[in-house]
């Protein structure tokens, strides 16, 4: 990434001038495994392509947006601001959401599907009954999303309680509620499944728990609720 | 709310007028969709919309459009809107209307109810079939190209605001050109000097399952830009879809016929407006009719103060 920033000069003047005024921009984070990794349940193909092209995408939309918007609030263009925040809205959110997507999943053999032990397993009993309450509610409401959107096992972590939730198009899980943090999410845009389950978003959902990273959601989990 | 509005009018001659009948057919709409409950009658024809085939076979737009998309978008995509719309409304009361008719009810002003979803699609979905054909593309001619023209200075000027609006729907939708027949955005306005300027061809984009028929614009043409749209054929490349639809699939002689269609209703509703204008001005109360008021004895009414 460096490299390339030093072969346009540019990139280095316009990357130079952001570092000065402090603008951030993102880049697309690697994943923990490799595209086929977590075959049978999502195809390598659809990896690499949700990977390669539709997070790059947001990423680098994002990165425009964001310099529009550092150079509107420079000159002070109060509506070239405000047009802003729906493509900041559309594209950092899903920058935001599939960075937390990646790592709600794993190889089986790294532990991808198993359920969780400790305090997550246990409040996951508490308040639905079971894992498999979880899993047919999260289906079940992951299935009726019109058009795109998200399904999320979330904890509020002013109540301490989990909460399931959808959200729309990008929209991140704070736009839900300021104190839900996301434990695990599950994208249902047709580009997350369609290359391999084609209409049929049912399969997807229940196939996906097979390879669903419960360690990471267990120590975001006991992060909130110690 | 809605009451106190209608008894505002009850005494206006507003009683004759197809805003009238429109606001209490809507009204009756909105009170029988609260008592929508499920009546299964023994022996009842089910269901009945159906799912319309495309125009042409299903590898008829093949290079541009795959055989196994429109096996996968019209043969279970379409087909299940079609096929849980039929159970949705099986045994209720908007079992039986037409298309149009449930999406205007389930619509119902915003506030959507469980069918929209489901009969929006199916309409929009055979409205999509219909808008392309094989050996599309081109250029359109006549009238509508005269119209374009004026709005959206050229071809190309009307090109470039479709692929905007296709490319900048963020998640599921739908990108539409269609005829605009009211000045104002407000459906129940009336223009009081109506003229051909007011009616304009415009690029709209819409989400999900939204349709410009509940915004009471008149469709012309459309593109599905949901994934599924293009996914197996174009991946995330949507920009590529966009162009392909444009250049080589739209049927720009179905947009003329359909323009043609809308104008016809439109100049239809003007002439029906002129008419009902003119029985109004008919009942407008004449200042002789005071009688009626006053009674003939205007020294009835006299102040008896002395």
């Amino acid at each position: 990434m460096a490299l390339r920033a030093l072969a346009n000069g540019k990139t280095l003047g316009r990357l130079y001038h952001q570092q000065i005024r402090g603008l951030q921009t993102f880049s697309l984070p690697d994943l923990a495994y490799d595209y086929g990794a977590l075959e049978p349940a999502i195809s390598g193909e659809i990896m690499q392509l949700h990977h390669q092209k539709h997070h790059q995408t947001y990423i680098t939309n994002y990165n425009k947006a964001l310099e529009q918007l550092d150079d509107a609030i420079a000159k002070g263009d109060a509506s070239t601001a405000v047009k802003l925040q729906s493509a900041i809205k559309f594209n950092g959110g899903g920058h935001v959401n599939h960075s937390i997507f990646w790592k709600n999943l794993a190889p089986t053999r790294e532990g991808g599907g198993e359920p969780p032990h400790g305090s997550l397993g246990w409040a996951i009993d508490q308040h639905y009954g079971s894992m498999e309450k979880l899993i047919a509610k999260m289906n079940a409401e992951g299935a009726a999303v019109q058009g795109s959107g998200w399904v999320w096992l979330a904890v509020d972590k002013e109540l301490k309680r989990l909460v399931v939730e959808t959200t729309a198009n990008q929209d991140p899980l704070v736009t839900k509620g300021a104190s839900l943090v996301p434990l695990v999410g599950i994208d249902v845009w047709e580009h997350a499944y369609y290359l391999q389950y084609k209409n049929v978003r049912p399969d997807y959902l229940n196939n996906i728990w097979k390879v669903i990273n419960w360690k990471y959601a267990s120590e975001v989990y006991a992060k909130e609720c110690p | 709310m809605v009451m106190a509005s209608i008894t505002s009018h009850l005494t206006s001659p507003f009683l004759s007028t197809p805003e009238f009948c429109r606001l209490s057919q809507s009204l009756h709409r909105s009170l029988r969709q609260r008592r929508c409950i499920r009546k299964s009658v023994p022996g009842t024809i089910s269901a009945s919309i159906d799912l319309k085939p495309p125009p042409y076979a299903l590898n008829a737009l093949e290079p541009h459009m795959s055989a196994e998309t429109l096996e996968y978008h019209w043969g279970k995509h379409h087909r299940g809107y079609v096929n849980n719309l039929n159970k949705q409304i099986e045994g209720t009361e908007l079992d039986e209307m037409s298309l149009e008719s449930i999406i205007s009810a389930s619509y119902n002003k915003g506030d959507i109810l469980p069918a929209f979803n489901n009969a929006a699609q199916v309409w929009n979905h055979e409205f999509f079939w219909e808008s392309m054909k094989p050996g599309g593309g081109g250029k359109p001619s006549g009238e509508l190209l005269e119209l374009i023209n004026r709005d959206f200075g050229s071809f190309e000027g009307l090109i470039h605001e479709f692929k905007l609006a296709a490319i900048t729907q963020f998640g599921s939708g739908w990108t539409w050109l269609v005829y605009k027949e009211h000045k104002l955005d407000i459906p129940n306005a009336r223009n009081p000097r109506p003229s051909e300027q007011d009616k304009k061809l415009v690029v709209v984009k819409s989400p999900n399952a939204v349709n410009p028929l509940v915004w009471e614009y008149h469709p012309l043409l459309t593109l599905d830009v949901w994934e599924h749209a293009y996914y197996l054929d174009f991946e995330n490349r949507r920009t590529d879809y966009i162009s392909t639809f444009l250049n080589k699939l739209v049927s720009w002689e179905t947009v003329s016929s359909r323009l043609e269609a809308a104008k016809v209703l439109v100049a239809e509703r003007e002439r029906e407006m002129e008419e009902i204008d003119a029985i109004d001005d008919m009942d407008t109360i004449e200042p002789e009719d005071t009688d009626m008021y006053f009674g003939s004895d205007a020294d009835d009414f006299a102040d008896d103060d002395e």
